[in-house]
């Protein structure tokens, strides 16, 4: 019988969109049935227009930058932006997946997305943000897969 | 070596030489061989991994420089 992983996905940023889905598309093509359960900002990764996706360096010491660069700084408008676009570069330069590559390719393999219902009412999310093919699901639906599984994951 | 397919991951980095080797298989009929070629340092280790928990056998690993290629057997249903 296949082996089973469930992973859920809570944060909405662009580096940490790559874990669940590298770990999900990995674990697929290595025969697991797997499923993640969406949660909080991790919705974000659903939702069809995936430039909401962005990396700050603020608060974030152990990113990597190319000069040393001060907190107040990092807070200036559009630092965001340019730590974002810096990323993205190097995400290609590296030959590193996309977020959007990386997603199509666990959907491909039969990945299972169940997207929290409580948080899409919480934040006034509208279905129609998000990909086709999800399924929408409160705690327990994360438990029926999950009790099954070998392997579950936080993330 | 013999090989039914050819597959180049080169320049791709983690996961995609696999992911790419997975649906290179897919198009293949049992005791084919899949011939991947991928330059990602981790890609031994992984392709060594892939191989062990999927059942297809790595039948041959050849280093040119920076450059792996891995010859695949893909296994019974």
């Amino acid at each position: 019988m296949a082996k089973k992983l469930a992973l859920i996905a809570s944060k909405g940023t662009l580096d940490w969109a790559y874990p669940p889905f590298i770990l999900a598309s990995t674990a697929a093509a290595l025969d697991y049935e797997v499923s993640i359960f969406f949660t909080f900002y991790g919705l974000t990764l659903l939702k069809k227009d995936l430039n909401d996706l962005k990396v700050s360096p603020l608060g974030n010491p152990a990113m990597p930058m190319p000069v040393p660069m001060p907190n107040f700084i990092q807070m200036l408008p559009g630092m965001e932006s340019i730590a974002t676009m810096m990323m993205k570069q190097k995400i290609a330069d590296k030959g590193v997946a996309s977020i959007e590559d990386l997603r199509t390719a666990c959907l491909e393999s039969g990945v299972k997305f169940i997207a929290c219902q409580m948080t899409v009412d919480l934040f006034d999310f509208k279905p129609s943000d998000f990909i086709g093919g999800i399924e929408f699901g409160g705690a327990a639906s994360f438990f029926e897969f999950a009790g099954e599984s070998d392997v579950n994951l936080f993330i | 070596m013999d090989f039914a397919k050819e597959v180049d991951a080169s320049g791709l980095n983690c996961p995609l030489p696999i992911l790419r080797c997975k649906k290179g298989l897919s198009e293949l009929e049992a005791a084919q061989v899949l011939k991947v070629i991928a330059t990602d340092p981790g890609s031994v280790k992984d392709f060594n991994a892939f191989c062990a928990q999927t059942g297809h056998a790595l039948l041959q690993l050849d280093q040119d420089g920076k450059t792996f290629t891995f010859y695949i057997k893909k296994r019974a249903d």
